[in-house]
């Protein structure tokens, strides 16, 4: 469903990626891991469009969408999770959900209800300011934002980073729901047994190039070594 | 008596330059753009409204009804075509385009229109008046400040309770993150120009027929407008009435002490306001 | 391996020698060029040091006034008032224009610091309104319709006298080299203030204060004092200016000494126009508004309406001006305040 080809991105003269080649197949959940600096944001940000590349880079059913504007790729039905949360300062909850799904509103499982099922807390919350919210709380409504689109493809960048552990063990028990609706996940994480355990598939990046490809549960801890510090441990 | 008569009229005109200001305060809240032109848009506006009353014959106020849709495509196109382009983290490119757009539309207007004083005729609204019992107020001061009060509500509606208004906050708080919601910010500046155009359309309305006016006039508007948003807090539309007020006050004060200080004591009052609270009356909690 | 940081490039040495040259033959002008000659070279001297002014504070240091006016203004009546009122000459007189100036930027600086970003300009304006709105009730200096310097005043003016026999001149042609001399001196000694300024630390401060307010308080560069010093001596400088243009001129009113389109938009145009950012752009800027100003300004607001559009056109299109076309084009830099690193070897290789 979304294929990168050759894709390289560059920040001014610095250049973060080489060549990715990556496949993501429809309903697949796929997992990037890799050290900081590895080019793992700047690849979701080169997918979004919020980093424009060469059309033919970025293929999404065969179209050529690497050129495209994170909006028009958004309203194709790939939503993106940002790392950080970035919830919207002056929305509360609900508007901040109600924003993820007011220009392209896909058919499908995701409403407003359906994600205070999924996180019954945010309910309660609904009219506080997003930001207001503790750091977990913010990541569900990140979440929740991006569902609420009914995506074809759901990226998230990071959505474990600085949580309590009891925390992320709570979020990530959300996904089996979210992959139950029909979505893709891309899932770049830090936290490499935590990805490894709901992942399919896991591509590792290191200094812009894939080193590792590999299915989830062939996957050696030998090899991720080798693929994070680039020689065989 | 004659005192409470003179903040009367002073609060009223205050309605006149929230109307200047209201256009000015929504593009800022959204783009951090202050458009340097936004006095001579108002100044143009009235020209339009002028012609249409002219040409058609038609009353003011269905002129301006007229020349508002024309208005909110120059402002979209101005948005998208110009402004678009020069956004951005430094603030220099979009004050001197800007800046240069103000100096063009004057000297625009004195070659179509000369340096001539116009009125746009309202006929017996003019000098219709109203007794309040303490006070007798003009109809149109008060139709002016009601336009603004309503305007004013409408457009908080707009932002707190529609999808766009929605779309609008979010442009404003984070560009990036709208644009992976599927919003094109580019497209929402150009709307909210539009729509500034819209209430500069009202502005001039009634900036063309309670007063005379010249293509000069624009800069000394646009100060009126900026002193009433920094008096009223950024972002706060119901601070920029009392902003609009406090100044229309100062002025009416000012002139009845001496006709010649009626600019200057409304300068001088902004000046107070702002060694008092730099941050306005009613600055906004998050920035 | 030595590594050595240097401002110079070949082009820069040129310059310098160059400079010197166009010095010494400005100051010898006056020997053998006509009367109208003169008088156009002070009107381009005196806005090209308007414009280097403009250009530093907002340029450079990221304040972007529109209210310059109120610096000419000031420095003018000043010097009006120093002679009307205190029977100075005019000459000496000027320097009360830079006083003047000084003055009222402490004020203005107060408030329109105050001010965040694009607010700060309008805010400039305001308090260059409220200084016209003032000075024109100041009725001995002729209120809202102004005045002359009294001919006692101009038909004495120290110096005048001298140069008229130096080089055979009628007194009102002596007045304007005088005046032509001043305005090369203020222009030359700007323009070599604000050249020492950028390479000192203090330019560097002001760059990392332009680039970033906050990260440059973080490294430890007083963004507060530093504003406020290039705000403070800019004002002064261009009160000078103000002061003698109006000797030259020797009438006054409110409206043409605080016009915000003559001693702002040109100004602004003159900068933009250039290139921003940098000494060489007024130096062309002001070269292409004269010939403008000279071919075209018979047709009044339609010239103004193109100098608008060609300002949009330029940021639109160039936003580093001509100046900066040319430097993109043949990497010149007449006045290099960029700092580049030579390593030892490469330097002579």
């Amino acid at each position: 469903m979304l294929e990168t080809r050759g894709l390289t991105a560059s920040y001014g003269q610095f250049k973060a990626l080489f060549g990715i080649d990556m496949t993501v197949a429809a309903g697949e959940c796929v997992a990037i891991i890799g050290a900081n600096g590895a080019g793992k944001t700047t690849l979701l940000r080169s997918i979004t469009g919020v980093l424009r590349n060469g059309p033919e880079m970025i293929l999404h059913r065969g179209d050529p969408i690497g050129a495209l504007s994170a909006d028009r790729v958004m309203q194709r039905g790939i939503a993106m999770v940002p790392e950080g949360r970035r919830l919207f300062p002056s929305l509360s909850v609900e508007e901040n959900l109600l924003i993820g799904g007011q220009v392209r509103r896909g058919s499908g499982h995701w409403s407003l209800d359906e994600i205070y099922r999924l996180f019954p807390i945010l309910r309660e919350r609904r009219h506080s300011p997003g930001t207001a919210l503790s750091g977990g709380q913010q990541q569900m409504v990140a979440i929740g934002r991006a569902l609420m689109s009914n995506p074809e493809l759901l990226l998230c960048d990071e959505i474990s980073l600085g949580l309590a552990p009891v925390v992320i063990r709570d979020i990530y028990a959300a996904l089996p729901t979210i992959r139950a609706s029909g979505a893709a996940v891309v899932l770049v994480e830090q936290d490499i047994s935590r990805a490894l355990s709901v992942a399919d598939r896991v591509y590792c990046l290191m200094e812009g190039r894939v080193t590792l490809s590999a299915r989830a549960s062939e996957i050696t801890r030998e090899a991720i070594h080798a693929a994070y510090f680039g020689e065989a441990a | 008596m004659i005192w409470l008569d003179t903040v009367v009229q002073g609060v009223l005109l205050g309605g006149l330059y929230a109307l200047f200001a209201a256009g000015l305060s929504l593009v800022f809240g959204i783009m951090r753009l202050v458009n340097l032109a936004h006095g001579d848009l108002i100044v143009a506006s009235a020209f339009l409204i002028l012609i249409v009353v002219e040409t058609l014959g038609l009353n003011p106020f269905l002129a301006a009804l007229v020349a508002a849709p024309a208005l909110f495509a120059l402002g979209w196109a101005l948005q998208r075509f110009v402004l678009n382009r020069v956004l951005g983290k430094d603030i220099l490119p979009p004050l001197l385009v800007t800046f240069g757009l103000s100096v063009a539309l004057q000297n625009g207007m004195l070659e179509l229109f000369s340096a001539d004083s116009q009125r746009i005729a309202a006929g017996p609204l003019e000098s219709a008046s109203i007794d309040l019992g303490i006070v007798t107020v003009g109809t149109m001061p008060l139709l002016t400040f009601a336009s603004a009060v309503l305007v004013i509500f409408l457009l908080n509606r707009l932002f707190y309770s529609t999808a766009l208004g929605r779309a609008f906050r979010a442009t404003s708080d984070d560009a990036v993150t709208a644009s992976l919601m599927g919003i094109n910010p580019k497209s929402v500046f150009a709307i909210a120009t539009g729509l500034a155009m819209v209430i500069v359309t009202i502005a001039a309305l009634y900036l063309g027929m309670r007063a005379n006016f010249d293509p000069s006039v624009g800069p000394a508007r646009l100060i009126y407008a900026f002193e009433a948003v920094i008096i009223g807090g950024l972002g706060s539309l119901w601070g920029t009435l009392i902003g609009g007020a406090i100044i229309g006050v100062a002025q009416t004060v000012g002139a009845q002490l001496n006709p010649e200080w009626q600019i200057l004591a409304g300068h001088l009052a902004f000046l107070v306001v702002l060694i008092l609270r730099p941050r306005g009356l009613f600055p906004r909690a998050v920035d | 391996m030595q590594v050595t940081v240097t401002t110079r490039t070949r082009s820069s040495s040129i310059a310098g020698y160059a400079a010197i040259a166009l010095i010494v033959i400005g100051l010898a002008l006056p020997a053998f060029a006509s009367r109208s000659l003169i008088q156009d070279l002070f009107f381009i001297l005196t806005m090209l040091t308007l414009a280097q002014l403009w250009n530093l504070i907002a340029g450079y240091g990221g304040m972007v006034s529109v209210g310059q006016q109120a610096f000419v203004g000031i420095g003018a009546y000043a010097m009006f008032a120093g002679v009307i009122l205190w029977g100075m000459d005019p000459v000496p007189a000027i320097l009360l224009g830079g006083v003047a100036g000084f003055l009222l930027a402490i004020p203005m600086a107060f408030f329109a610091f105050r001010l965040q970003g694009a607010y700060f300009a309008i805010g400039t304006w305001v308090i260059a309104e409220v200084t016209r709105l003032i000075i024109a009730q100041w009725k001995t200096l002729g209120g809202g319709t102004g005045t002359s310097l009294p001919r006692e005043a101009t038909s004495d003016i120290m110096g005048v006298e001298a140069i008229a026999q130096l080089f055979g001149l009628r007194d009102a042609a002596a007045r304007d080299v005088l005046a032509y001399w001043l305005a090369l001196l203020l222009a030359v000694g700007t323009m070599a203030a604000i050249y020492a300024l950028l390479r000192s630390r203090t330019g560097l401060a002001l760059a990392a204060v332009r680039d970033n307010d906050n990260a440059a308080q973080s490294v430890g560069v007083d963004a507060r004092r530093v504003k406020w010093m290039v705000f403070l001596a800019a004002a002064t400088m261009t009160g000078l200016v103000g002061a003698l243009i109006y000797v030259q001129t020797a009438r006054i009113s409110p409206d043409a000494a605080f016009s915000v389109t003559t001693w702002t938009a040109y100004v602004i145009f003159i900068a933009v126009i250039g290139g921003i950012g940098r000494l060489e752009g007024p130096i062309l800027g002001v070269l292409v508004f004269w010939g403008l100003q000279t071919a075209f300004s018979d047709y009044g607001s339609w010239y103004l309406l193109a100098l608008g559009l060609i300002a949009i056109a330029v940021m639109l299109l160039a936003p580093r001006g001509l100046w900066g076309l040319i430097a993109d084009r043949w990497g010149i830099a007449l006045f290099p305040v960029q700092r580049r690193l030579i390593l030892e070897g490469t330097r002579h290789g």
